[in-house]
């Protein structure tokens, strides 16, 4: 530093004698600057080039190397921020509402579909019991969705287009032909008549079902909250998973006990493939994992997967025993519900912290740059003339 | 009648976003080169753009973070002018009183021998930020009833009459720009004076900076004018000076709002490498098609290994 001050003074005092300077008559022997003012610009371009390394070296953050746990706790000191201010803005979305509409619409998609096999396959007790919980879900799920809208009147505009690249005008289409399938099938099944328009509603919800389910997985991914995004990959498996242990939670509470088998088993592999799940999707995630650990979303979490795993445990074990089926079955349905609203939360904490956002795109740059570099080494004829010399000269 | 294209990422990567949604006979691309480097803090575009767009009151509070009350952007806010204090030099500029009566006025040869106590340079980092009017735009994409529109201009707009209020758009933004407005329950953001622009007018941000640190004009020509500046600040010894936004190979196809910094982007609360999260949506796609797939074969697979009723009583019932 001294000896840049000392360079500068020199620069200064050669030519004509005056020095540039912001003093209380203002900006000294210069012109006033017009647009093209440029900061600092009283002195030369060697003096400053010389000292650009300095804030370089104090910036730069060394972030989270690797995928360990003990290494993914980076203390807020090493990033920069904002005043710590988010960079995402929360996501307006409510809990209950949103939370609550992806654990309904998993329980109605995959209780859609379990009714049509259990109809396909002669059990009309659980059929009956999983339609009137699917039409039950979806206009629940319905209810939920109006309610979050800021414009609820205008809930009908979701259905002005069909947008691909929006999963909520997808989800919408589907939930506009799940809905009132569902609807007629569970009437059907609790009047008794029009029995064949009944069967085929069934099978119609039946055949929406999967993706009633698992499309909120791209909803919620779909976003830059990167508790969420981050796990894109995992999710739609998480979310299917989920919804297939609701849906059979749902079944082993309410349905006749000589067609409980299927959903028993059905039950205790969904259980399992849904805290298996969320373990993976949180072990590929990166540092947005943490929000999975921590706070709320964290005890949400945990709690899920201890009743998931006792749930599908109990489905297993409850072959003849109707309580434990019973208690199971409660046990699954929360437990997915649980995840749902822990995974919502998980992504409205990593949208507060600005660390969730900045350190993983740091990392991804120095990256690319890293790449990049090791690419452009091996070739430097592939390099333009600018490039060329400045490694020769770095080399030097 | 406009035909609305409707595909995934199908732009021409940041040079016409107009021409790729369909738009035929379509004005060159207009947005913001904000130069960061001449920026005063003076709020000017703040109040200007609450003006002219008849944006509310959005809190009146006392943050304590150098002169910024304003904090961020979001629905009431669409312009923001963020204040950093820092204890760096800016380029090699003259700070402190001991350079200035040490070194320089006072005429002397030596170096300064003042300790360095007392002469920590202070630098002031001041932008405005906006929306980015980005070329492939998340909110835009993920706007379910289409009140989200790209205009002729390829800036990005809300139609008030059509948002439903949904805020799907709110967690797409890879920049926190777009949100909900309290007892409205639509989404706001900026507009890039949309009103201003049809008749020919810049922008009210624009026309009231004092120091042209808002530069409205064809991407293009901002573009090249950035570039011109960057290299002019680059040679006057303010190696710092960056662009961000401008490149139309970035995560987000690059913005029509972009900006010179001079830290960081983060240390203004701009995200070091946004990327817009629809081109991850057709692996999103195809994974929730697997998955679904594997939710109907599992429930189907253990129905059919479940005995009980076989399948000529399902059929049965079936066609009943």
């Amino acid at each position: 530093m001294s000896k840049a001050r000392k360079t500068r003074n020199t620069l200064e005092n050669t030519g004509n004698g005056h020095a540039h300077a912001v003093t209380r008559e203002g900006l000294s022997s210069m012109a006033q600057p017009g647009r093209e003012a440029v900061p600092g610009s009283a002195v030369l371009s060697e003096v400053a080039s010389s000292q650009s390394k300095k804030p370089e070296a104090i910036r730069r953050a060394p972030g989270r190397k690797g995928g360990k746990r003990e290494e993914l706790m980076v203390p807020r000191a090493e990033f920069q921020s904002y005043y710590g201010k988010p960079i995402l803005n929360e996501p307006t979305w409510q809990a209950p509402d949103i939370a609550g509409y992806l654990f309904l619409g998993g329980l109605a998609g995959a209780g859609g579909t379990i009714a049509a096999a259990a109809q396909a396959s002669g059990r009309p007790g659980l059929a009956h019991v999983m339609k009137t919980g699917a039409a039950a879900a979806a206009g629940l799920s319905l209810v939920a969705l109006v309610h979050d809208l800021g414009r609820p009147a205008r809930f009908l505009n979701m259905l002005r287009m069909f947008k691909p690249t929006s999963p909520m005008s997808v989800g919408s289409w589907i939930l506009a032909g799940f809905a009132p399938l569902s609807g007629a099938a569970a009437a059907s099944a609790v009047t008794g008549k029009l029995r064949p328009i009944g069967a085929a509603a069934t099978y119609g919800a039946g055949a929406l079902g999967p993706a009633l389910a698992t499309y909120t997985a791209a909803l919620i991914s779909n976003t830059a909250v990167p508790a969420w995004h981050e796990g894109h990959r995992e999710m739609p498996f998480v979310f299917a998973s989920s919804a297939t242990a609701a849906a059979c939670g749902l079944g082993l509470l309410a349905a006749p006990a000589d067609e409980v088998e299927p959903v028993r088993r059905l039950g205790a592999i969904a259980g399992m493939a849904e805290v298996g799940a969320a373990k993976f999707m949180e072990e590929r995630m990166g540092l947005a994992a943490e929000c999975y650990h921590e706070g709320a979303a964290g005890r949400l979490m945990k709690a899920a997967e201890v009743l998931t795993t006792a749930g599908a445990v109990g489905a297993a074990a409850g072959r003849r025993s109707a309580l434990l089926r019973r208690a199971a079955g409660a046990a699954l349905l929360t437990g997915s519900a649980l995840t749902r609203f822990g995974i919502f939360k998980a992504g409205v904490a990593s949208a507060r912290d600005p660390k969730y956002t900045v350190v993983p795109q740091r990392e991804r740059l120095e990256q690319e740059k890293a790449g990049s570099e090791a690419q452009a080494a091996p070739q430097p004829k592939a390099e333009t003339g600018a490039e060329t010399n400045a490694k020769a000269k770095a080399t030097q | 009648m406009a035909v609305v294209d409707v595909q995934i990422s199908a732009f021409d990567n940041g040079q016409d976003p107009a021409r790729a949604t369909g738009y035929t006979d379509a004005p060159p691309r207009m947005g913001f080169f904000t130069d960061t480097s001449v920026c005063i803090g003076c709020k000017a575009c703040e109040v200007a753009c609450k003006e002219w767009n008849h944006v509310p009151e959005d809190g009146l509070v006392f943050t304590g973070m150098s002169y910024d009350n304003t904090q961020g952007l979001g629905a009431d806010t669409w312009r923001h002018v963020a204040f950093i204090e820092q204890t760096k030099p800016m380029g090699a500029q003259i700070t402190t009183p001991t350079q200035v009566a040490g070194g320089a006025v006072a005429g002397t040869d030596g170096p300064s021998t003042t300790a360095a106590d007392g002469d920590n340079p202070v630098r002031w980092l001041m932008a405005s930020d906006v929306c980015k009017h980005c070329t492939e735009a998340a909110c835009l994409d993920v706007c379910p009833t289409g009140a989200l529109i790209r205009t002729e201009f390829g800036t990005v707009v809300v139609q008030e009459d059509v948002c439903n209020g949904c805020g799907y758009c709110v967690p797409a933004c890879p920049y926190g720009v777009i949100d909900e407005r309290p007892n409205d329950g639509r989404m706001w953001k900026c507009t890039l004076c949309y009103d201003r622009l049809q008749v020919g007018a810049e922008p009210a941000c624009a026309k009231s900076c004092p120091t042209d640190s808002i530069q409205f004009g064809p991407v293009d020509e901002l573009r090249a004018r950035a570039d011109e500046r960057l290299a002019q600040l680059h040679a006057s010894g303010v190696p710092e000076a960056r662009l961000y936004g401008h490149d139309p190979n970035d995560g987000v196809g690059g913005d029509g709002a972009f900006f010179l910094l001079l830290d960081e982007p983060e240390v203004y609360g701009l995200p070091p490498d946004p990327k817009v999260t629809t081109r991850d949506l057709p692996q999103m796609w195809r994974r929730v098609g697997m998955a679904a797939l594997a939710l109907a074969g599992g429930i189907a697979a253990v129905f059919a290994a479940t005995p009980g009723q076989g399948t000529g009583a399902a059929m049965r019932r079936v066609l009943r």
